[in-house]
């Protein structure tokens, strides 16, 4: 039992790190981006490499955020430069990023990873941790990056840039009004956004110790779920959004385990996925707006 | 010194549709001028606005502000020198964020964006001593998100944004049409007052023909792409609601309304 909370924990914190890029898409900019499904894996491709050959864990985590943020940039700019309808802007991408992901790799769709050095097992952190503490290692690590991500992100949202990213998704007219390129602000976000989905997923690759071409299918329900969890349990103001949505990216991974828990097969996942993430939408009813829009 | 110089402007090119809005239209607007737009529903009035702002894109002519041509800049870029209000209450102010939010966002234009504290805690004061002059009590809310106030209250932000850097010219596109008699009323001398002390070379647009007599330096009618009634100073005193309204019947009857 204790094994299986801490997987959830463990789950629900990687996955939060994506989430809070979803948030900024789906519920700052309204943007609904299809690209988080290539840029998740994308983070974890460059990490299989990068760790095969030996590079510092550490540095996976930031080359892997920097390319996410390249791809999520260029999300943005075929949006706004090339006037591409912001859905199929993220459909290109993810489509066009899947053969990228596949060539990062060298064609390989599966790569195990257990013989490599990762940010959970080298023999620094080895060394740091107690025997005591050994199970919760992997937890602990993930909490602290999922807490340097979401601090980094409250405090951008805070300084003029960040306000300026606020303010384009609510009213895009008063970003031009401040003499400011709204199409500019935009491409920012998409970027921040695909940087921390990816920075998700090379943290996914080392927690589970393999990589697989289609670990990103799915990525953005799982991402809007929790974003609709978190932010429709905490409506006002009693929590900061950003803490809603890693609450709700842990309720949303307790739920999946629970089914599974119940029984049900682990083949059986994306459709558990979907269905979730059907009755969260019908519970909070919030796609009657985005219906409408 | 706003310059519109033979401005052609069609919608719909190339179909059946096609309406020739503006055909060698020409406008100049002196430096310190108020000038108040009227005219009936597809005139030119917003139109007009649109291709100063540059969110609307002449087919022929040249537009210039201040003696440089701004024909081909970006709409964003002209901001820096235009203040721009709307009808919709909404379009000026960011609802997710609170009045504080709000205001510091307004009062770093000119400015760069970059990763500086969004909010200056030193001008807070100043803020409110701007906001207390509205006697709306906004003063008092500067945690509170704008989108929670009423319209009025909104657009009286909204003018108060637009108006708090250096600008030039203000842009008032029907900014009274949505608000109660008295709200509007308040609004328009907040205008006027701001304007005057500025100094910002004006156009208002507005349906109301008295808020247009009384306001201003000059006074427009626009009719079908032209200005068929151009009053200023001492020509524009005398001018009364009646005239102005014999006019639109003119034209009405003319059009087949």
């Amino acid at each position: 039992m204790e094994q299986l909370i801490i997987g959830v924990f463990e789950q629900g914190f990687i996955y939060a790190v994506m989430a809070l890029g979803v948030y900024i898409t789906y519920k700052i900019l309204d943007f609904p981006d299809l690209s988080v499904d290539s840029t998740f894996p994308l983070g974890a491709a460059i990490t299989t490499v990068l760790l095969m050959n030996g590079f510092n864990p550490i540095l996976s985590l930031i080359l892997s955020t920097a390319a996410g943020a390249a791809a999520g940039a260029l999300t943005g700019i075929i949006h706004v430069k090339f006037r591409v309808r912001d859905l199929l802007s993220g459909i290109i991408m993810m489509t066009g990023l899947y053969t990228i992901n596949l060539r990062i790799t060298g064609g390989s769709a599966n790569v195990p990873l257990f013989n490599y050095n990762t940010i959970f097992n080298n023999d620094f952190i080895n060394k740091l941790f107690p025997e005591a503490l050994e199970p919760y290692k992997t937890l602990i690590i993930i909490t602290l990056i999922m807490l340097i991500a979401k601090l980094l992100l409250d405090l951008y949202l805070k300084t003029k840039s960040g306000f300026l990213l606020r303010a384009v998704g609510d009213n895009e007219k008063i970003v031009t009004s401040l003499a400011k390129d709204s199409g500019s602000v935009k491409i920012v976000g998409l970027s921040i956004a695909n940087g921390l989905v990816a920075l998700a997923g090379s943290v996914m690759c080392q927690q589970q110790r393999f990589f697989e071409i289609s670990m990103g299918t799915g990525t953005i329900v799982i991402g809007l779920a929790s974003v609709i969890i978190g932010t429709n349990i905490f409506k006002g103001n009693i929590l900061k959004a950003t803490t809603a949505v890693i609450i709700g990216s842990v309720i949303y991974k307790a739920c999946v385990a629970a089914a599974i828990e119940i029984g049900l097969d682990s083949q059986d996942l994306k459709l558990i996925t979907a269905i979730l993430f059907l009755v969260i939408l019908i519970i909070s009813m919030d796609r009657k707006k985005k219906v409408k829009a | 010194m706003i310059e519109l110089k033979n401005i052609d402007k069609y919608y719909n090119i190339g179909t059946v549709n096609e309406i020739c809005l503006f055909k060698d239209f020409n406008l100049k607007i002196q430096n310190g001028d108020f000038v108040s737009v009227i005219g009936s529903n597809g005139s030119g009035k917003t139109s007009m606005l649109n291709l100063i702002c540059g969110s609307l894109q002449p087919e022929n002519g040249s537009i210039s502000l201040g003696g440089e041509d701004i024909t081909k800049q970006k709409e964003f870029v002209r901001q820096r020198k235009i203040g721009r209000v709307y009808q919709d209450p909404a379009m000026g102010t960011c609802p997710s964020m609170t009045i504080l939010e709000n205001m510091s966002l307004a009062d770093n234009k000119g400015r760069a964006y970059g990763l500086g504290l969004g909010t200056n805690k030193r001008r807070i004061s100043h803020y409110r001593e701007m906001l207390s002059q509205l006697g709306l009590g906004l003063e008092d809310m500067m945690g509170t998100k704008v989108g929670a106030l009423s319209g009025g209250q909104r657009q009286a932000m909204a003018l108060l944004m637009t108006t708090m850097t250096p600008i030039e010219f203000l842009i008032l596109d029907e900014h009274t049409a949505a608000l109660d008699p008295k709200t509007a009323e308040l609004i328009m001398q907040l205008t006027d007052k701001i304007v005057r002390e500025k100094n910002l070379t004006t156009v208002m647009v507005t349906h109301n023909l008295r808020f247009a007599v009384e306001y201003g330096n000059r006074l427009i009618m626009m009719h079908q792409g032209q200005a068929i009634l151009d009053k200023a100073g001492k020509e524009k005193e005398t001018l009364a609601i009646e005239d102005l309204l014999d006019q639109f019947n003119e034209i009405s009857i003319e059009t087949g309304n």
